[in-house]
């Protein structure tokens, strides 16, 4: 998974030239087929707009932060209201991308009776981890969950079955399968017609604002609360994450299983 | 061939239509999950799976169970299971059959299904599993018919089709040791996490499936004239019996180092299935039925004569059945899900709607069944005639 940036611009160039030659007769064959095929065909994904390029996207999320009123929840609601997330209105079907929850749940495994009051209060933003090992990747049977060069763990809703192997594999309850149709249960008032609905008996996730990204723009949670999350790119040394990650202590959810997590939690 | 199936008593077409017509209503609840979708489940963001693939995976066992009669009439040359082996086989064919089935109406987009083979993922198990699935039916199908064919026509096995049995073998153990991979591999869900998984799942089927053999031999006899012979019966129930002490010898293991090591992520879900962990415990009964019923039916099996008494052997095979039953087809894919990632207990149970889907399956099995073994025994009978 590793790959130095001369690497991935050598491949992107060389895919441009692929793309040249034999887009035609693919698009031909697989109507979609390309833009859903960044993982495995050779074919990497290359951005429109040729916009910041990372190695390694990654976010920081400062928990004292999060805990002054309010802040949790503007990140909520920039998130699902930007990515049209259905409300059902019950935990047991339940759509969520980012949402938050105690020291002693996000930290499962890691409960420490004697820890300070205050931390154990604090809200802890949940959210696809953006794995750099991902299980969720690794047990897909179809390629709809893929990682892309970049680091982000995205999915293509076209191509996904539906058998939620994913949901097993992923060892932090990241991702949601839409277990009614989704349509129906959008919020009609914030309906946001630049990003794509989903249809029943597909898996979504958190896709760390891949499009916003495209874009040139920070995710749309960072951007709703800047004075605690922050974004940029883990593999350099100068990105604002990597300078925040040398200043702050930093925990990660469930280490010791080698997913190697993109999100940071500063305490 | 087939068309012997067409002939029979009215016993035998009312058990077709009383087949079909629970089948009738599980298709329906199926047209309705289709349109609303599996949230008519007890399935949710914390269980994700549920009794579909709990009878998915029990079924893979039974399918793979086959090769307990194919081994000894094959390579140890065990004469006795010669008119028997086609039993096992077409069981097979039935049982994948509803394997498949269960994963069309577990999954979300099931007309997408195909996608697993457009896009071959290698890395993914399930990839593995639905070719190894395919592969095993079209075996068992080619086996299975070809030898009854020359049965039925009084003529030799075909010496093309000795290959295949013999791919048969392996190709049975496969299947199941990469169902058990499907859980084996998950990082996290520590029930499933453990190396034993496909030895305990090879030695549960091996006792479950020809459990339900002897079981369906058992009525055969008593609904036709074809015999499968006292000492075909006794060796598969001692089969049955060692492979049952083996299944439970494993679980004796997982539990020994779940609560040795007194590693809480291990001890949990063995907690919630055993004695109910922080309040919740569904499953509590179910695995107290099935403990019983698995040391009753290893107890009698053990006992000669015990065995020989077809009552007991039919209530012993019936026992094992049940408790494998319960724990593949209930206990191990809800507890591997409890608790969830943060360590909460959400339970579930199944609903109306899954359950008559699930039903509908097993009619579908069963219909399969007594129309693959109405021929085999038709064939049966008339070489008996002769
Ligand atoms: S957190 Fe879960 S869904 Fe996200 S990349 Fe990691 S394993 Fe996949
Ligand atoms: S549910 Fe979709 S994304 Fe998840 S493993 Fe299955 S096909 Fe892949």
């Amino acid at each position: 998974m590793s790959m130095d940036r001369r690497q991935f611009i050598k491949i992107a160039g060389m895919s441009a030239l692929f793309g040249l030659g034999g887009k035609g007769a693919f698009e031909f064959l697989r109507p979609g087929a390309l833009e859903a095929s960044e993982h495995g065909h050779g074919v990497e994904y290359v951005p429109e707009e040729p916009a910041e390029v990372a190695k390694r996207w990654g976010m920081t999320i400062d928990v004292q932060k999060c805990g002054e009123p309010g802040v949790v929840e503007k990140c909520i609601k920039a998130c699902h209201s930007t990515h049209n997330i259905p409300d059902f209105g019950d935990s047991k079907n339940q759509v969520k991308w980012l949402w938050q929850d105690d020291y002693e749940h996000t930290f499962a495994g890691n409960e420490n009776s004697y820890m300070d009051d205050r931390v154990k209060e604090l809200p802890f933003l949940c959210l696809c981890n953006h794995c750099d090992e991902p299980p969720c990747v690794r047990v897909c049977p179809t390629k709809a969950t893929f990682r892309r060069p970049d680091g982000v763990v995205a999915m293509d809703y076209h191509r996904c079955i539906g058998c939620r192997f994913c949901m097993a594999g992923c060892p932090y309850g990241s991702r949601s399968f839409n277990w009614f149709d989704p349509r129906n249960a959008l919020n009609q008032k914030e309906y946001n017609l630049d990003f794509p609905t989903r249809m029943k008996g597909v898996v979504e996730k958190c896709n760390f604002c891949v499009e916003r990204l495209a874009q040139d723009k920070l995710p749309a949670c960072v951007e709703a609360a800047p004075e605690a999350l922050a974004f940029g790119d883990l593999a350099d040394p100068d990105s604002s994450v990597r300078q925040i990650l040398r200043k702050r202590s930093s925990m990660r959810r469930k280490l010791e299983l080698g997913t190697k997590p993109s999100v940071f939690y500063l305490v | 061939m087939i068309e012997k199936a067409l002939k029979g008593e009215p016993r035998y077409f009312m058990w077709l239509v009383f087949l079909m017509g629970i089948i009738g209503v599980g298709v329906g609840c199926w047209f309705y999950q289709l349109y609303k979708g599996l949230g008519i489940t007890g399935m949710g963001r914390d269980i994700s799976w549920g009794v579909y693939i709990a009878q998915f995976t029990y079924l893979v066992g039974v399918a793979a169970s086959a090769v307990m009669i194919v081994i000894p009439l094959y390579l140890h040359d065990y004469k006795k299971y010669g008119k028997v082996v086609v039993f096992g086989e077409f069981l097979a064919i039935a049982a994948v059959t509803m394997c498949m089935l269960f994963i069309v109406v577990d999954v979300g987009q099931p007309q997408r299904m195909l996608n697993v083979l457009l896009h071959p993922t290698p890395n993914s198990i399930l990839f593995y599993d639905m070719i190894v699935l395919c592969g095993y039916l079209i075996i068992n199908i080619i086996v299975g018919y070809n030898c009854l064919l020359a049965d039925a026509r009084k003529l030799p096995h075909p010496g093309w089709v000795k290959p295949f049995i013999y791919l048969s073998i392996p190709w049975a153990v496969s299947i199941h040791t990469v169902t058990a991979f499907l859980y084996a591999g998950l990082p996290g869900r520590h029930l499933w996490l453990t190396a034993v998984m496909a030895p305990r799942f090879l030695a549960s089927a091996f006792a479950s499936g020809p459990a339900l053999l002897v079981l369906v031999l058992l009525i055969i006899s008593r609904v036709s004239k074809f015999d499968p012979g006292r000492d075909a019966l006794q060796t598969i129930a001692k089969t049955i019996c060692y492979a049952m002490i083996i299944n439970l010898f494993l679980v004796g293991m997982e539990i020994f180092t779940a609560f040795y090591s007194n590693i809480p992520g291990h001890m949990h879900p063995l907690q919630y299935l055993f004695v109910g962990l922080h309040g919740h415990g569904k499953i509590v009964a179910w695995m107290w039925t099935a403990a019983p019923f698995a040391f009753i039916g290893v107890l009698l099996l053990l006992i000669p004569s015990a065995r020989r008494h077809h009552g007991i052997l039919a209530f012993a095979c019936a026992s094992i059945f049940l408790a494998c039953w319960i724990d593949k087809g209930v206990a191990l894919v809800i507890g591997g899900f409890i608790p969830n990632p943060f360590h909460r207990i959400i339970e579930y149970s199944a609903t109306f709607p899954e359950i008559a889907i699930t039903l509908a399956i097993w009619g579908i099995g069963a219909l399969i069944l007594t129309v693959l073994h109405k021929v085999a025994i038709t064939v049966r009978e008339e070489e008996a005639a002769t």
